[in-house]
């Protein structure tokens, strides 16, 4: 039997997505643009006998989610971007404790209060580590409602195989829009927690801590999760492209801004532009090789962005200079054309294709 | 010469959960005597092993080294916070924090007010020696008005500095408070009370009747600027005066059925109305 096909808002989806993966418990607060999220696990997880706590602000949330999560429960916490950046602290902590824990950022407009806009301006934040010290956090967005269901058990099990928090970076639309979506909701396996608190009941007590005072243990500790980073680059890498086999241009974009992208190619082409969609799933670990790959054999990449430009250092890093890079983007809820997209196409194309002998491009 | 025909007694013993291992605390201080305190009543309700224990940030950060006890380390402020995390997703563990003043009453005050309003049933121990000992001893949110500090350098002042926060006392007027104390390191009879509230705390938790919290206002003879002995006698007058020890509110001694109501309960605002209050609205 098909999966039931129905109308889903993302952050409802989200939401189910991380029942259905099994979520023991979520810690929220509320904010715009990611209250429904909150509001489903608030009727839906009492329901289920699991638990839901609306804390008193968003330290209070990622707090809880820690002591819950430090005994092995599968937790679930959500935010928008000025949340995100109060728990901070707390994730730097279950990073350095190896908690796993999963993180939704349904990012508004920044800085400061900014707007309740969709955008895409923390993204420096979500792959750069969030809070202090050395460490990364594995990092999935979506493009549609339908994969945010699919990444979310994906991002409990990264969460739990390499015991640290993932983030789910979408944005306010991804969060606000309804599609229509197949209910594959998928509940992964449960990694034994060995490491967990419980109680020390016939076994040696057990400390989930990331305090190390003598400095060659700290420096240890570092060594240890530098190694497990490098083990997540190498194996996570997620990406997805389009019409990249021919293409002379390739637009580099993330959840909704490769919405737009996606028809913005497809009107390039109609217009005589060979022009190709690199979307990374991933954005920590980004896909570099791959995209390096790609970028030896086309002419220009445009990154597009609800940012002022952020995902394209990345894309400067992994790309080295190979093809010139150009950027299109809006902050504070303004949401770039497929318009606009197509006319920064064909500038580029104007600066670096060049044109075939004997007829116009 | 004489023999002895008595058989051998205890008469001293090391608590069982009380790590054989020396602290790092200063000379004189009394974490040490709160931490021995906690381990004897854990260990005395036979709760070592399904105890759940969050770390604060300061000076009992090792706390986790000291008790043979599973631990969290908490961010600074946040272990209530935490401790609402075990609590609910583990029904059946006791719960308990440990936290000084600066953790509790300033950088944490929003955690551990909304954990106690929630009725949390976790038992917190709450240090007060009025100093911020691991950085130097500044000044705490419960540092006494005129005492010197490495922050207040000629003395506590409302007008520059604030009032100091009687919190335990705050904390003790919500409804979702089953149980809160004040004890002190002062002298054996003050620690053997102390001792006594520490234990009620943890049955008020086995009861599930709500929160419980122990302040226990403790000594720190290099943050106070004093010989260990100078600081004792320090606690015993001055600070005890300032903040009396006793029982602030014991909600289940005067309500059995607690949660349910009864003559100790506090009635929560607008719990009267709450039959007939609006619903959310749908959609």
């Amino acid at each position: 039997m098909n999966p039931r096909r129905t109308l889903m808002k993302g952050n409802e989806a989200i939401a189910e997505a991380a029942i259905q993966a099994g979520c023991d418990a979520y810690f929220g607060y509320p904010i715009t643009p990611q209250a429904e999220l909150l509001e489903w696990m608030a009727r839906r997880m009492p329901e289920l006998g699991r638990v839901f706590v609306q804390a008193e602000s968003e330290l209070g949330a990622i707090n809880m989610a820690l002591g819950a999560a430090a005994t092995g429960a599968r937790v679930l916490v959500s935010s928008s971007s000025p949340g995100i950046s109060l728990m901070a602290e707390a994730m730097s902590y279950l990073a350095g404790s190896e908690v796993p824990l999963v993180l939704v950022n349904v990012m508004r407009g920044g800085p400061g209060l900014g707007s309740i806009g969709p955008s895409q301006s923390d993204y420096l934040q979500a792959v750069k580590g969030h809070g202090h010290g050395d460490y990364r956090t594995p990092v999935l967005a979506p493009a549609s409602v339908a994969e945010a269901i699919e990444l979310v058990p994906t991002a409990f099990e990264l969460a739990e195989r390499y015991r640290t928090p993932v983030i789910i970076l979408a944005d306010g639309i991804i969060g606000q829009a309804m599609e229509p979506v197949e209910e594959r909701f998928r509940a992964p396996e449960r990694a034994p927690a060995d490491w967990a608190v419980g109680g020390a009941d016939g076994r040696p007590p057990r400390v989930v801590k990331s305090l190390h005072l003598r400095n060659e243990d700290l420096d240890a500790h570092n060594r240890h999760l530098q190694e497990k980073f490098r083990t997540i680059a190498e194996r996570e890498v997620r990406w997805a492209g389009e019409q990249l086999d021919d293409a002379e241009l390739v637009v580099v974009a993330y959840g909704t801004a490769a919405r737009v992208a996606r028809t913005a190619i497809h009107r390039a082409r109609g217009s005589g532009l060979r022009a190709g969609l690199f979307r990374p799933i991933s954005l920590w670990p980004f896909p570099s090789h791959e995209l390096a790959e790609i970028a030896s054999r086309i002419q220009g990449i445009l990154v597009v962005e609800l940012s002022m430009g952020q995902l394209v250092e990345d894309v400067r890093l992994a790309v080295e200079g190979r093809v010139p890079i150009a950027f299109e983007g809006h902050a504070g809820g303004v949401v770039p054309t497929p318009g606009e997209v197509v006319d920064a196409l064909e500038r580029l194309a104007a600066a670096t294709v060049p044109v075939p002998a004997g007829g116009s491009r | 010469m004489s023999t002895i025909d008595a058989p051998p007694r205890v008469i001293f013993e090391s608590p069982a959960l009380l790590a054989d291992r020396s602290t790092h605390y200063c000379p004189g201080c009394g974490h040490g005597v709160v931490h021995r305190l906690v381990a004897e009543v854990l260990g005395e309700l036979g709760l070592g092993p399904k105890t759940i224990a969050v770390a604060p940030v300061g000076c009992a950060v090792f706390i986790y080294d000291y008790l043979e006890l599973d631990f969290i380390e908490a961010p600074h402020g946040r272990a209530p916070a935490v401790a609402t995390g075990v609590r609910r997703v583990r029904p059946d563990a006791f719960v308990l924090t440990y936290q000084g003043d600066g953790d509790l009453a300033a950088i944490g005050t929003g955690e551990i007010v909304h954990a106690a309003a929630r009725g949390e049933p976790i038992t917190a121990v709450f240090v007060n020696n009025g100093v911020y000992g691991m950085t130097g001893g500044q000044m705490a949110p419960t540092t006494l008005l005129g005492q010197r500090t490495t922050s207040t350098p000629t003395g506590r002042q409302p007008a520059l500095h604030g009032y100091p926060i009687p919190i335990t006392e705050m904390l003790a007027l919500l409804p979702g408070v089953a149980y809160a104390a004040r004890g002190s390191v002062a002298d054996a009879g003050s620690i053997g009370r102390t001792k006594a509230y520490l234990r009620r705390a943890c049955e008020v938790q086995l009861a599930r009747a709500g929160f419980a919290i122990v302040e226990v206002i403790s000594n720190c003879p290099v943050g106070w600027g004093m010989t260990p002995l100078e600081s004792i006698e320090h606690l015993r007058t001055v600070v005890a005066a300032a903040y009396p020890p006793g029982v602030l509110v014991d909600r289940l001694k005067e309500a059995p059925a607690a949660r349910g109501g009864g003559a100790g309960r506090v009635e929560a605002p607008g719990e009267r109305q709450r039959a007939t209050g609006p619903a959310p609205a749908e959609g």
